[in-house]
């Protein structure tokens, strides 16, 4: 049994101040799966999603990335093995320009001169995002700056893609671009997102959370088309969306 | 509003390079304790804040408007170390990026904008917090205290600036009276709104305000100082801008080889010799009637003193009059 | 730029054919920028208050007096105010030069390979890449302000313009906060990374260098001459 991607073992975590935000979360992701996260807000899918790379610690339990543990000495590989990829892109891009940006993360550990440069290329380059390489952040629309956040990541070289809401705020067009980039990447992916259709889309596999707990775990299509389940957990279908009738890849 | 090049000579811009530099780099180390990593991002943020807050100009009297500095208020919500460090940024971003402020003026301008005010507003602030009742309303009143002085520092920084090496003498006394004239009125302005947005800060997130953090506050809702210590901030601010008008003018209104003259003299007051510009046309800073030209800058700059802090004053109790009233009750 | 703003300031005041020298080179530095006059001459505009000083000084100042268009007027005030304007135009028209033509990021690029301290020029990079993010919310806050019918004109109408100025910071600051989380994220441990691969040309030193010398050369002859 080849080593799971990602392995999050009986998680558990509160604030400071004592509140319970995570239960016992327990589940694996293999290499080449992608999964998504749904839940209702406030169910605690962001604060998971911390863990994955170390930012937060749990009270209880564990996080392990392709068989390294999250622990405090193995903080710097995990950041490198979890790329991770923030809602909103203008907390993550922040340096002057789109190619220094993307090369911050690489810098980091050690990639340096022309490797530094052909990774920078490559990342961009599966985005699409190659043209505007040195213009500064700001100048570009949402959906270009998503595009060049996963590309940040991608430069990384991860061992797992793990997106917060990334379909958020992007207009049809947009959405629709950024699923066929994330389409073709080659990459084990897990996509927190309330955008239903973008997960049955992109995910084979998703889980539902409710209450810091993981109340669901299953293909996306019969996730999806459990209505009871949907109901209990604040899901709801969009108009006229039927997932019965869409196709799997 | 920031010196250009050419203003003040190369000794002293040279001489306030230095001071700024090991100034700024004292803030830096200093702050390297408290300032870890996690805060380069955010000197980064606010800096931009402040420079957000630079932009917005407001009205201090018929003709003239004064904007915000912002050094006492980055001290107050950051402490005096990244206060210094950020609003140092700003200026120099200011003058490299937006040609506002000469390159070679810069030691002048960080001098005066980041590091006399932010150094000596944090001074001000633990001050009056040393005196003051450890509540919320006493941090805000602080603030505005330590807001209002500290322009007035940035104002006397140019002074003496130009004092030292400023280009064409214009008598020191007039442009001391004339600074600290227009500069307690906008301190006026730079303390209410520092101590609004201390209010506000106060008000949703009360940890991110450094100079709050030193005290245990009683939680309490009234966030406003009351009249009584307005009034206290505004009459020791009149008192220290009168002090100035009065002692400091005619000492620095004479020629070097004058100040001896002036130590031989009985007092500050009064003196048979006018001085050789009697004759200019010194009628904005002089008082028809007085002889000596010495003294007619002192009474003068102490008059417009006066009457900067009564519109000043009027100012402040008309808004308290305003919001004082009480609001019209909603219709059944 | 430093180097020229250096050299101008340097110059003694009497040098009049010096200061032309020093008008051509940078009138020249516009002509090849290709800035507009119109944008240079608003530019300009923020020397008005110091402009108005130098004005006033020869009314003012003090020492010996002479008569010029039948005003009494201090000499060593005319003096200065020929000093400030001469060296404050040409300082001004040099940062505007550098401003205009030169993209922000190779600014700071420029500082730093001069070796200035790696956190200003860090500092000072996150904070032209969030102030439109900053002024953008501002320009937000202004129009819901507006919208619901709040016009402050004066400076006792401002509590709340206060109030949102308070909301900003506190917007700014939990931004740098989650801008922190986002660099730690992808490796960051304190130590800003290198990241550029490209030394300056050599060339690029040369060209970047003429005018200053030229300026420099300028300054000392008209201070030994003096």
């Amino acid at each position: 049994m080849s080593v799971p991607a990602l392995e999050v073992r009986n998680l558990s975590f509160g604030y400071p101040d004592g509140t319970p935000v995570l239960h016992a979360v327990d589940f694996h992701v293999h290499p080449g799966e992608r999964v998504a996260l749904l839940g209702p807000n406030g169910a605690g899918k962001t604060t998971l999603v911390l863990h994955l790379n170390a930012i937060f610690q749990p009270s209880a339990g564990s996080v392990t990335v392709a068989g390294l543990p999250a622990t405090d000495e193995n903080v710097h590989e995990i950041r490198r093995r979890t790329g991770l990829v923030f809602q909103d892109p203008d907390d993550q891009l922040f340096m002057p320009t789109v190619r220094q940006d993307v090369a911050f993360g690489p810098a980091n550990f050690g990639v340096t001169g022309p490797e530094l440069d052909d990774r920078v290329r490559d990342a961009l380059q599966a985005v699409g995002m190659l043209d505007v390489a040195d213009r500064p952040p700001h100048h570009l629309s949402l959906g270009q700056r998503r595009r060049v956040a996963v590309a940040t990541v991608l430069a990384m070289q991860p061992e797992i893609l793990v997106l917060d809401e990334p379909s958020s705020n992007l207009d049809p067009a947009s959405r629709h671009e950024l699923a066929h980039i994330l389409e073709a990447l080659d990459i084990t992916m897990f996509m927190v997102t309330h955008d239903l259709p973008y997960a049955l889309e992109l995910c084979e596999r998703s889980l539902v959370m409710n209450n810091g707990r993981i109340v669901a775990d299953g293909p996306t299509s019969v996730i999806l088309g459990d209505r009871e389940l949907m109901r209990a957990n604040r899901l709801e279908l969009p108009y006229g969306f039927d997932p019965s009738l869409v196709q799997p890849h | 509003m920031h010196i250009p090049d050419g203003f003040i000579n190369g000794a002293t811009s040279l001489g306030a390079g230095v001071v700024a530099a090991g100034g700024l780099g004292a803030a830096l180390r200093q702050g390297n304790r408290a300032l870890q990593d996690r805060q380069v991002p955010l000197a980064g943020l606010v800096a931009a804040f402040v420079f957000a807050l630079q932009m917005l100009n407001f009205p201090v009297a018929a003709g003239t408007s004064g904007h915000l500095l912002g050094g006492a208020l980055a001290a107050v919500l950051l402490g005096p170390w990244m206060g210094v460090v950020v609003v140092s940024v700003v200026v120099i971003v200011q003058a490299l990026l937006f040609a506002d402020g000469g390159i070679s003026a810069l030691g002048l301008n960080m001098l005066n904008i980041s590091l006399l005010t932010a150094l000596i507003g944090w001074g001000a602030f633990r001050l009056s917090m040393a005196v003051l009742p450890k509540r919320n309303a006493s941090v805000v009143g602080a603030s505005f205290g330590a807001a209002w002085l500290s322009v007035l520092a940035s104002s006397l920084g140019f002074v003496a600036e130009y004092a030292l090496g400023g280009t064409g003498q214009a008598p020191i006394g007039t442009v001391l009276g004339a600074m600290t004239g227009v500069h307690s009125l906008i301190g006026i302005g730079e303390g209410l709104i520092t101590g609004a947005i201390v209010a506000a800060v106060l008000g949703v997130r009360p940890d991110l305000v450094y100079g709050a953090k030193k005290y245990e506050l009683a939680a309490s809702r009234r966030l406003m100082p009351g009249r009584a210590a307005v009034g206290g901030f505004v009459t020791l601010g009149l008192m220290v801008a009168v002090g100035l008008v009065v002692f400091v003018a005619p000492l620095a209104n004479s020629n070097p080889d004058g100040l001896e003259r002036v130590a031989a003299d009985q007092g500050f007051i009064g003196t048979a010799e006018d001085s050789v510009s009697g004759d200019s046309p010194l009628a904005d800073y002089g008082v028809a009637g007085v002889k000596s030209d010495r003294t007619g800058t002192v009474v003068a700059g102490l008059i417009g003193v006066l009457v900067v802090f009564a519109a000043g004053t009027g100012i402040l109790l008309a808004a308290r009059r305003k919001r004082t009233r009480p609001a019209p009750r909603p219709g059944p | 730029m430093l180097l020229y703003v250096l050299a101008v300031v340097a110059t003694p005041r009497e040098a009049f054919w010096a200061f032309g020298v020093h008008a051509v080179l940078v009138g020249g530095a516009v002509a090849v920028a290709r800035i507009p006059a119109g944008f240079l001459l608003r530019r300009l505009l923020v020397l008005i208050p110091f402009v108005l000083f130098a004005v006033f000084l020869p009314f003012f100042g003090g020492g010996a007096r002479t008569d010029v268009l039948g005003l009494s007027v201090s000499v060593e005030g005319l003096w200065g105010a020929w000093t400030i304007l001469a060296k404050a135009t040409l300082g001004v028209t040099a940062s505007i030069v550098m401003a205009a033509t030169t993209e922000v990021p190779d600014i700071l690029l420029g500082l730093d390979r001069l070796r200035a301290p790696r956190l200003i020029t860090a500092i000072a990079g996150f904070m032209v890449r969030y102030l439109d993010v900053v002024l953008g919310e501002m320009h937000r806050m202004r129009i819901a302000m507006l919208s619901r019918g709040y016009d402050p004109r004066w400076i006792w109408q401002g509590r709340a313009l206060a109030t949102s100025a308070g909301a900003l910071f506190i917007r700014s600051y939990e931004r740098g906060e989650r801008v922190y989380q986002a660099m730690v994220a992808r490796g960051y441990e304190g130590q800003m990374p290198v990241l550029s691969s490209v030394p300056t040309r050599s060339g690029s030193w040369v060209r970047a260098l003429a005018i200053p010398s030229i300026a420099w050369a300028v300054a000392v002859a008209a201070m030994l001459a003096a």
